[in-house]
Order: C-alpha cells, then sequence, then structure tokens
C-alpha cells in the first residue's frame, strides 16, 4: 500500500493522513461486504436437513422461473430499447425530441406498481374487460376470453415494459456517440440503412446494450411484488416467503446463496461490457449522422411505434392509480393512515440518504486522495451493493444485527440496568444499513464522477498553499462538485422511498412505508386502497426521471454542437441510475 | 461500382444551413483520372461540397452528375450507396469492431467472398499493411490506420474518390511520406479524386488542378502554377505566399511607394490598390560607403537563420512595418547597419482595393 514511491510523495503530503483516509474507507467497504459474508456464514451453518428440501423442492422452481424470466425479460428489453434507441436516433419525425425522453417515463414506474395496476386494470370486473364486454354485448364475464396477466408471460411483458429504459438510455447515448463518419463511411462503401444498423451500428452498441440489459436485469432479479403478484415463484419470492412462512433463516440464506450466483453473472456481464465500451468507443470526434425525414404514413408509424411502450409501461399503469387514487380520496378523503406512511417514508429515506451521501463522500474522497491504487479497489468494494438484491441484503443483515441487538441490550441490563429492546432492528437503523449498503454506490459514483471533472491540479494547489488533504476537500473540491452531490442525493432519496424487498423484511414492527403500505394491499386484494400510496410513489419516481431527461437532452445537445472526447459522457449517463459502479480508479495525477 | 475513373460534374450546386450560404451556385467538372483540391479556410463550404458529392447531406438546388449520369438534381436523389463513390474520412472512420481485413472487404459485398478476398487482400499489399489483415485499427499508427482507410476507400474501385482532409491527422514529418506514397498510389489506379484541404502546400503538391475557395465560392481554378504566380485576387494571392503589402495609389498607371514606383498593370484601374512583393522578390546588398548611394536603402532589424533561408526584417523609411526579406545571405551585415534594396519587378503583384 505504501511503496517507495508512494513514501517519497508522501513525505509532501503526509503519509498520516492518507493513511487515515484508507483506513475510514475500508471501514465502509467492510460495512457493505459484511451482510454478504455473514449470509455465507448463516447458510453454512444451516441444518443438514434443510438443505436437500430446499434442493429438492424450493430451488429447482425457484431456478427455473427466475432463469425464464431474466432470459425473457432480456430479450424483450433489449429489442425494445436497442430498437427504440435508433428509431430516435436515425430518423426524424414530428414529436421525436419529446418522444426522445418520454421514452424513459417507465422509469418511474416500480416494477411492483407495475403488476398492480394491471391487476386491477386487467381483472374480469376491471375497467378493460367490463369495456370490452360491453362493446361486444357480452354480459357473462366468461364469455370473454382474455389474456391472464398472471402468468409467465404477464410478467415478462410487465417487467419488461417498465425496465427497457435502462437499455434504451445506454444505447441512445452510444449511438449519440457513434462518429457519424462511421455510419457515413458505411453507406459510401454500398451498405443500406438496414445494413448499416446491423453491420456498423448495432455490434458497436453491442457493450452498451450489454450494460443496460444487465441493469434491467439485476432489477428483475431484485423484484419481489411484480413476480408474486402474478404468481412468479423467483428466487426472491422464495427467499421472502420462506422466512415470512417458514421462519427458515438459514434456507433463506441458502437460496440468497443461489441469488448472488445469478448476481455475480450479471456483475461480470456487465464490467466486461463496460471494459468493450471504453475501447469501441475510443475517442472518435466527428459530427453525427444526419436522421432520415420520415413523412407520411412512415412517420405515422414511427410515432405508433414509439408511443406503445410509453403507454403500457407509464401512461396506463400510472394513468390508472392516479384515477384510483383521485376517486378515493374524493370518497373517503386523506386517510392519516397515508399521512404518517408519508411522513415515515421520508425520514427513513432522508436519514439513508445523509448517511449514505456521508459514506459516498468519503469512499471517493480517500479514492481520490490516496495515491494507492486500494483507495480505487475499496471504492470499488464499497460500491457492490447496487447488484445485491435486497431480499439478498436483508437475509444477510439479519442475524449479525439481532445478535448484535442481543448483545447491546444485555450489557445495557448488566452495565446500566435499564432495557433497551431491540435497538437496532427496532429503531429501523437495519433499514437504513441496508439502504445504505445498497446505494451507496449511487452516492459514491456521483462524488467520484464530480470529482473526476475537476482537474488533480486543483488539490494540489490547495495543498501547496497550506491546506491539509481534509482541508483542500472541504474549501475547494467541495464547493464545486455540490451540484453533482445534489443529483446523487436526490436519486438515493427516491430509490430509497421506492424500494420494497429489504423494506418488507427489515422495517421495524409496525412501522408501514408507502411501498410495504401498498405491498399489503395487494397481498389483500384491496387494490383500490393502495392507489393513493402507489401514486405518491410514481411522483417520486418521476423526479429522477425528469433529471436523467435534462441530462440526456443536455448531452444531445451538447454533442451536436461540439467536437469534445466521447468517454466521460457515456460514463455521466450510465452512471445516472445504479450502474454507479465505477470501474476505473480515478484522480490520479 | 465500376472500373475506371469517372467524370464529375457539379451544376449550380448551392446549399444552405439555415441562415448561412454554406455552398454558393459552385460549378465545377473533373475529368477522368484527374486530381483536383479543394482549397480553403474552414467554413468555406469545401467539406460541404464533398458530402453533396457523395450524397450524405442534399444540395437545395443544382446537380451533380458522375460519369454523366445524374445522381442528384431537381427530382433526383440517388443514396450514397448507389453512387460509386469512395469517400475518405478526416478521422478515417474505421469501423472498431472489424479486423482490418474485414474493414477492407466491407464495401465488397456485391462480390463472392473468394473473389472480394483477392481484391482486399491485393488492396492491402498495395498500401504494405497486408501483414496487419487480421489486427483491429486501433491496434496501428495513425499512418498506417491512414493506409488502411484508402485501402478500404479504393478497394470497390470508385469511379470518384473523395477525400476529406486525408493527412490533416498525421503529424508533420509522417505527413509529407503519406502524401507522396497515397498521391503515387491515386496516379497508379488512374483514380479521380477531390481532396480537400486548407494546406496550400499540400494542395499544389498533389493536385492536378486547385478550386479555391472562399464563402461558399470558387474564387479561383487552375494549376498550382497559376494560383501561385498569377492569383486574381489579393485573397488568392495572400493564401499561397506571405506578401509584404502596401497600399498606394494609382495614377495614370504608376504607382508611387516608398519603394519606388511601380507600373499598374493594364486591368487595374486608378485608384487605391495594393502591391504585394514576394519576401523572395528582395534582394540586399551590402552599402559601399565609397560608391553613390544606392536608388533604394533600409536598416536591418533583425534576422533569423531557418536553414535553407534567412528571414530578414528591414525597416525602410516611409513605410509602418518592417519588410520580411528571404532568401539566402549572400554576405553578412549586423543589425542595425544599413543594407541597400533591390526589387525584382516579377515578384510584385498589384491589386485594386476598389474590387477586393
Amino acid at each position: 500500500m505504501s511503496s517507495g514511491q508512494d513514501k517519497a510523495k508522501a513525505g509532501i503530503f503526509g503519509e498520516g493522513g492518507d493513511r487515515r483516509w484508507l483506513i475510514a474507507s475500508s471501514c465502509v467497504a467492510l460495512l457493505v461486504l459484511a451482510p454478504l459474508v455473514s449470509l455465507i456464514l448463516i447458510a453454512g451453518r444451516g441444518s443438514g436437513d434443510l438443505w436437500p428440501h430446499i434442493l429438492a423442492y424450493v430451488l429447482p422452481q425457484a431456478l427455473r422461473d427466475t432463469a425464464i424470466l431474466l432470459l425473457g425479460v432480456g430479450v424483450v428489453v433489449v429489442t425494445l430499447g436497442a430498437g427504440l434507441a435508433w428509431l430516435v436516433t436515425a430518423y426524424e419525425f414530428p414529436g421525436r425530441r419529446i418522444f426522445d425522453w418520454a421514452l424513459l417515463l417507465p422509469l418511474a414506474t416500480p416494477t411492483y406498481i407495475v403488476a398492480y395496476a394491471y391487476l386491477d386494470l386487467m381483472h374480469p370486473i376491471g375497467p378493460v374487460q367490463t369495456g370490452l364486454r360491453a362493446l361486444l354485448g357480452l354480459t357473462d364475464p366468461r364469455a370473454l376470453w382474455f389474456p391472464d396477466v398472471r402468468t409467465m408471460t404477464g410478467c415478462i411483458l410487465l417487467l419488461s415494459f417498465v425496465l427497457y429504459p435502462y437499455v434504451y438510455l445506454s444505447t441512445r447515448a452510444m449511438f449519440l456517440m457513434q462518429a457519424g463518419s462511421l455510419l457515413e463511411a458505411a453507406r459510401t462503401l454500398g451498405a443500406s440503412r438496414t445494413r448499416v444498423f446491423f453491420r456498423v451500428a448495432l455490434p458497436l452498441a453491442r457493450p452498451a446494450i450489454a450494460v443496460g440489459a444487465s441493469l434491467a436485469l439485476m432489477e428483475a432479479l431484485n423484484d419481489i411484488g411484480a413476480s408474486e403478484f402474478l404468481g412468479v415463484q423467483t428466487l426472491s419470492v422464495s427467499i421472502y416467503s420462506t422466512w415470512i412462512n417458514r421462519s427458515n433463516l438459514p434456507g433463506a440464506a441458502q437460496i440468497a446463496l443461489a441469488m448472488l450466483a445469478v448476481v455475480v453473472a450479471l456483475v461480470l456481464l456487465e464490467r466486461w461490457a463496460r471494459r468493450r465500451q471504453r475501447y469501441v468507443s475510443q475517442a472518435q470526434r466527428a459530427r453525427r449522422a444526419a436522421p432520415l425525414q420520415l413523412t407520411g404514413w412512415r412517420a405515422g408509424l414511427a410515432i405508433a411505434i414509439v408511443s406503445t411502450p410509453i403507454f403500457i409501461g407509464f401512461i396506463l399503469p400510472a394513468g390508472h392509480v392516479a384515477h384510483e387514487a383521485f376517486k378515493r380520496v374524493r370518497f373517503a378523503g386523506f386517510s392519516p393512515q397515508i399521512g404518517q406512511e408519508i411522513l415515515n417514508t421520508i425520514a427513513i429515506a432522508s436519514v439513508a440518504t445523509v448517511v449514505a451521501m456521508a459514506l459516498g463522500f468519503l469512499v471517493a474522497s480517500a479514492a481520490r486522495l490516496s495515491r494507492a491504487p486500494m483507495g480505487g479497489a475499496l471504492l470499488r468494494v464499497s460500491s457492490l451493493g447496487y447488484a445485491a438484491p435486497g431480499t439478498v441484503l436483508a437475509i444477510g443483515l439479519m442475524t449479525p444485527l439481532f445478535a448484535l441487538d442481543n448483545i447491546i441490550a444485555d450489557s445495557a441490563e448488566r452495565f446500566f440496568g435499564i432495557s433497551l429492546g431491540l435497538l437496532i432492528s427496532g429503531s429501523g437503523a437495519a433499514l437504513v444499513y441496508a439502504y445504505v449498503a445498497r446505494f451507496l454506490a449511487i452516492s459514491a459514483g456521483g462524488v467520484e464522477s464530480g470529482l473526476a471533472k475537476l482537474s488533480p491540479s486543483l488539490d494540489q494547489a490547495a495543498r501547496v498553499l497550506g491546506q491539509s488533504a481534509g482541508g483542500a476537500m472541504r474549501r475547494v473540491q467541495l464547493p464545486l462538485i455540490r451540484p453533482a452531490l445534489g443529483g446523487a442525493a436526490l436519486l438515493v432519496f427516491v430509490d430509497c422511498m421506492k424500494e420494497l424487498p429489504a423494506t418488507l423484511l427489515l422495517r421495524p414492527l409496525n412501522f408501514e412505508t408507502l411501498a410495504t403500505h401498498l405491498y399489503g394491499e395487494a397481498a389483500r386484494g384491496t387494490y383500490e386502497d393502495g392507489a393513493v400510496a402507489a401514486t405518491c410513489i410514481v411522483l417520486v419516481g418521476l423526479v429522477p426521471v425528469m433529471m436523467l431527461a435534462r441530462l440526456s437532452r443536455r448531452r444531445a445537445f451538447a454533442w451536436d454542437k461540439s467536437v469534445e472526447g466521447v468517454d466521460p459522457m457515456a460514463r455521466d449517463l450510465l452512471l445516472v441510475e445504479p450502474a454507479g459502479a465505477p470501474d476505473k480508479p480515478r484522480g490520479k495525477a | 461500382m465500376r472500373k475506371g475513373a469517372a467524370s464529375l460534374d457539379v451544376q449550380n450546386v448551392r446549399q444552405t444551413f439555415g441562415a448561412t450560404l454554406a455552398v454558393d451556385d459552385v460549378t465545377l467538372r473533373v475529368e477522368p483520372g484527374e486530381i483536383v483540391c479543394l482549397l480553403g479556410h474552414s467554413g468555406c463550404g469545401k467539406t460541404s461540397l464533398l458530402r453533396m458529392v457523395a450524397g450524405l447531406e442534399r444540395p437545395d438546388s443544382g446537380r451533380v452528375l458522375i460519369d454523366g449520369r445524374e445522381v442528384v438534381g431537381p427530382d433526383r436523389f440517388t443514396p450514397p450507396e448507389q453512387r460509386g463513390v469512395g469517400m475518405m474520412f478526416q478521422d478515417y472512420a474505421l469501423f472498431p469492431h472489424l479486423t482490418i481485413f474485414e474493414n477492407v472487404t466491407f464495401g465488397l459485398s456485391k462480390l463472392p467472398a473468394n473473389k472480394a478476398r483477392i481484391v482486399a487482400e491485393a488492396q492491402l499489399a498495395r498500401v504494405g499493411l497486408l501483414r496487419y489483415a487480421k489486427d483491429y485499427p486501433h491496434m496501428l499508427s495513425g499512418g498506417e490506420q491512414q493506409r488502411v482507410a484508402l485501402a478500404r476507400a479504393m478497394a470497390p474501385h470508385p469511379g470518384v474518390l473523395l477525400m476529406d482532409e486525408p493527412f490533416s491527422n498525421l503529424d508533420q514529418r509522417m505527413r509529407e511520406r503519406i502524401r507522396e506514397e497515397t498521391t503515387a498510389l491515386l496516379r497508379d489506379n488512374g483514380a479521380t479524386a477531390v481532396v480537400v484541404t486548407h494546406d496550400p502546400e499540400e494542395a499544389m503538391q498533389i493536385a492536378d488542378r486547385i478550386a479555391l475557395m472562399r464563402a461558399g465560392k470558387i474564387v479561383q481554378m487552375g494549376t498550382a502554377e497559376d494560383l501561385y504566380e498569377r492569383p486574381q485576387s489579393l485573397f488568392a494571392a495572400r493564401f499561397f505566399c506571405d506578401f509584404n503589402e502596401i497600399d498606394a495609389n494609382a495614377h495614370d498607371g504608376r504607382i508611387a511607394t516608398p519603394l519606388g514606383e511601380f507600373e499598374a498593370p493594364s486591368e487595374v484601374p486608378d485608384g487605391p490598390v495594393t502591391v504585394c512583393v514576394r519576401p523572395h522578390g528582395i534582394s540586399l546588398e551590402p552599402v559601399d560607403a565609397s560608391a553613390p548611394p544606392p536608388p533604394l536603402t533600409g536598416v536591418l532589424k533583425s534576422r533569423r537563420y531557418l536553414g535553407e533561408d534567412d528571414l530578414r526584417h528591414v525597416v525602410v523609411q516611409g513605410l509602418d512595418a518592417p519588410l520580411r526579406v528571404r532568401g539566402s545571405a549572400r554576405f553578412r551585415t549586423e543589425v542595425g547597419e544599413p543594407v541597400s534594396l533591390r526589387i525584382d519587378a516579377r515578384q510584385v503583384l498589384v491589386f485594386s482595393r476598389k474590387t477586393v
């Protein structure tokens, strides 16, 4: 960690400070890793007789369902995402600029809300089927055959229509970066537009597609509400039911381990793709290829194609829950319970955001300040949580935190004679821990990308002018990256508010957030009561979508105007969502 | 895709970007096998013109004919892939996901695979890069990438080869050599080529004819010698030579300047003129104190040794700026000493300031 060269530099900057940053950063990395390590320990400790049961009855089914779901979602999101990205890049049609960002709207609908909305919409006595029957003059609900959403196919389609924006976003960014001259060169070499797409644009975008797809699949894997409502027994659902229904923690941990293997595969895919991406998009500078103007029925077709996913993934479900919520509030008023849940949600999300930002800042700064490669490695480890599904994290956290709770309670009793109860799990600290571990990638990534834009000579100038490493951070870097910090904090906050799987497992007794409330209503089949909560979540979810839309529009515009290097743009565009996982040590002079 | 060089006709082509006129009524004919350079400062419309010939952009009006066949006209637009043109891009635009060999065969999709292989290998051999066939573009140096781009553009035997600043991404030392190789290759292939450049020296070196462009128009077209020796405007003159410019007045066909009296050419009317004296057209002599005073003298202000040439600055009474004088020094004068100047009248150009 301190080679001879580092020591020489430490002579100027002081070795102690360097080491303190690294130690603090190591602690954060350990905090993130702890649940995963404990998971392995719990699973290993599990009684031997459970394992055969899980192996025989739970895992095969769960693995098969998860595999089919991921495969299906993968195929659909790639087709949708890449196809739409090409359509809005290579063609010009009325409204294209609006569609360009409107295609991101489904990101605002969490998977469990889209499932919840469609179950209600497509119910035999729901608005869609009732309307159809009225149209056909049928009275018997059974007279009309209607595809059931509560199937694997239904689940794949619904998840895909809210998760495709991950692929769309990354692929669109890639298409925007592709030097126009590459596509033009292909044209002058005799290739038609179609051939240009399949031979040049698509292969070049392959890494971006893989990045987007792996993020979408991580979301699909993490999902608990949609799969459960739609009757698909995924790994996530199995973990939850094994713990809640059978109180079998080792069993849940064993399934979680199997899930972790899937996660590792997805992370490896993502990492590989990001490396490739860097290589494929090596500083090409050129203007963008001019899009082809569509007119008449072709323009109409293009508009129809791009409107469909927006309609299915956002307008219909969000409109439905908003409408239901409106009816509910008018009929029954705004229940005090919802008010309390909003407060709960905001409170816990705020605490988690503050902690995540502080730790993220620490880790990213340590990576920049320390010249040792360890700083960058710690940053990457700390960001691993984004890939860990909420259920996996929660199961991993439970045992050590309960154990810690007991130790604290015992010693409080023994030494101070007071009874504290379950301090950590009871206070929601466990939930904050899970949120921070899961979303640290966003905060650390945000700080890191903000810092990466600052020239290292700024740090050095501050140091030469007599500031300590921390002082330079506080007086120079921090003020400069404030906008990046704000953006990252907002994203963390929104993600915490939307989070369902870990919240379900780790919340204190009788503590309801908007998401868990919605889950409860849906589980009971009382959909209309959850509509207000669902509407709140979608509204909050719109905030990051707007931010993303603004960002990507500005990028597209900047690209039109300038000929700057390309790679950082892709990085930033992709960094906004959990992809924040940094993969390149930065800030080294 | 055709064999053999084609002719290129650009007729009254005009293109606007918003309010700016990028290409303003340009007409140009390139004979089969001819190499023509479009020369001009950035933003003069030369690249736009090239891109319209390639079919990457559409003119607002005018026609383009390749080998007598209309590819752009009032009601025709042939897409680039059907024009039989080759194009070399400033950034080379090599496909990063394809090998060198695959890059070169990309334009040969209409040939059967074994034939395409033969053609591609021949092209790669010609530019001396056959051994890199299996490598990827990023593994090659800039000069090698440039040659791959050339091989790729030439492989389908385009009737017209269009090159957009093909040498600007190379470093100075390499540029000279690759320029020569490329020109030789073009001549070898008997290709019709249109090359965009902003470098007059480059244009003179490779072109049969140069079209000098300014603000979307061709201001003068001719051989390198035409443009250098007989520029028709002050703009053209300045483009090729770093003149000493002296503002004066023509009166009855005579022009009086601090450097003496010059004869105004017949096409220059009386009135304000700019007299341009090439730095090479001035020779310096030591002042001999015993001889009668020479007609024109100055004082040496500075002297820079530039290898084959010297650059000297001479202050002459009555001139605002010191004169720049280039040429090899046949004698030694110290800074501050007087020198006598002689001006070669053939190296002096006169332009009326009324028409510029």
